[in-house]
């Protein structure tokens, strides 16, 4: 028998450790999902809760994690449990409403998407990417590869869940790219394990939920958008709004993340998974605006506000994110919450 | 003509943009460098401005001035 390409480096691999509460909510929740006797947040406490404080983030993240890989020594059974499935639920609306609030909203999807289309000329001084390319270093880098771990070591799987919710041009476009993204068939080239041997080439443990810990707020919200938009059927047309927001930007975004890598030394495995992304999301960017939105509107034109939705908040978060880490950097402190520490 | 098994291969052209082809694709380009792309869909950049010719990069997107630059790429 011919052994696979990743024969010699595969190790199996462990579900990662729950992580330590941040705040009364997160904190009884951990407690059940360790299995500990205890009161669940009451619906009204998870009400008044900030939506993008550390404590109801962490909350829907762990609660989230259930869907995907779960956590080391947590009870399979309790993702489909009803009383945290409740306590979600509140956290969610929570998220949701936020949201909706810090966006314009609208239903013109083309224009939506049209201003994704116009490139800064420049560096705008709100652009990590830009600001990396620029003067990042290696530290940073690192930093924001620890942090960005939590969504590309599970890139594409939130989106994977909106398949059985399409139908003709908009399914077959969505699971072309998803293909893709998931290797095309061949498991060294998944893009979660292209992003596994980058933070491997940057010193840091590519093990699944490693940084989950050191990642601020501003950060899990964006993962948790994906799983709240993925998870609820309701919400498809803003799954495809968000999917189209990360396309369209990733391309430019990760040319610029590619430089940023080539400037610090970085070695060449962590300039491939963003190389591969200036091509592949050039492609994708066209397949999504094209047949998966375009088909999604023909066979749902109701959902345009939700289209529009998915893609206004994909650019809340992510400016929320940009602020934070570049505020920390400019100010000399780390973005993180603790320092990424070595591999091994 | 040979009956074929295979579908015509599908090409789109985008105003303004890349030519997308169902690939794989092996192309000459005018250098006569032949390259291969086996993405299920190749976007083959028409307006010379890609960094990665002959495939599309998106260098062929409109500019705005930086000002009122919103950025969520990564
Ligand atoms: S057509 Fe896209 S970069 Fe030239
Ligand atoms: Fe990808
Ligand atoms: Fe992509």
């Amino acid at each position: 028998m011919t052994p696979s390409p990743e024969a010699h480096t595969h190790r199996p691999e462990t579900e990662p450790a729950l992580p330590d509460p941040r705040g009364p909510l997160s904190e009884r929740v951990l407690a059940a999902l360790a299995g500990r006797p205890g009161a669940l947040p009451s619906e009204d406490e998870t009400a008044r809760a900030d939506p993008y404080g550390d404590d109801l983030q962490l909350l829907l993240y762990v609660l989230y994690e259930l869907h995907y890989r779960g956590f080391a020594e947590v009870d399979e059974a309790l993702e489909w449990e009803p009383r945290l499935l409740a306590v979600r639920a509140a956290a969610e609306d929570v998220f949701l409403r936020a949201l909706r609030e810090g966006t314009t909203g609208g239903k013109d999807v083309e224009e939506a998407v049209g201003a994704l289309l116009l490139e800064p000329v420049g560096d705008d001084g709100h652009s990590v990417s830009h600001h990396l390319q620029r003067e990042g270093t290696l530290e940073q880098l690192r930093e924001y590869a620890a942090l960005r771990s939590l969504y590309h070591l599970k890139e594409a799987d939130p989106h994977v869940w909106v398949v059985p919710r399409l139908r003709g041009r908009a399914k077959a476009a969505m699971v072309a790219v998803e293909y893709d993204e998931f290797g095309a068939g061949r498991a060294e080239n998944i893009h979660a394990r292209l992003y596994a041997d980058l933070m491997a080439d940057l010193g840091l443990d590519p093990a699944y939920g490693r940084y989950l810990e050191t990642a601020p707020a501003e950060a899990l919200a964006t993962v948790n958008q994906m799983s709240l938009f993925g998870l609820h059927r309701r919400l498809r047309g803003a799954l495809v709004g968000h999917f189209a927001a990360v396309e369209i930007t990733s391309s430019p975004g990760s040319r610029r993340l590619a430089k940023a890598l080539r400037r610090a030394g970085a070695g060449a495995a962590a300039q491939r998974f963003y190389d591969e992304h200036v091509e592949a999301d050039a492609v994708h960017e066209q397949v999504v605006r094209r047949d998966v939105i375009g088909g999604l509107l023909e066979d749902e034109p109701q959902l345009a506000p939700d289209i529009v939705l998915g893609i206004e908040t994909t650019g809340l978060l992510e400016d929320r994110l940009g602020e934070h880490l570049l505020a920390s950097w400019r100010g000399g402190r780390t973005a993180l919450r603790t320092p990424p520490s070595a591999s091994s | 003509m040979p009956a074929s098994a295979e579908p015509p291969r599908r090409v789109v052209v985008e105003r303004d943009g890349p030519i997308l082809v169902e690939g794989p694709v092996e192309m000459t380009t005018d250098e006569g460098e032949s390259v291969v792309s086996d993405r299920f869909v190749v976007a083959i950049c028409t307006c010379r401005r890609s960094r990665i010719h002959p495939w599309c990069d998106t260098s062929h997107r409109r500019r705005k001035p930086a000002e009122e630059g919103e950025d969520t790429s990564p």
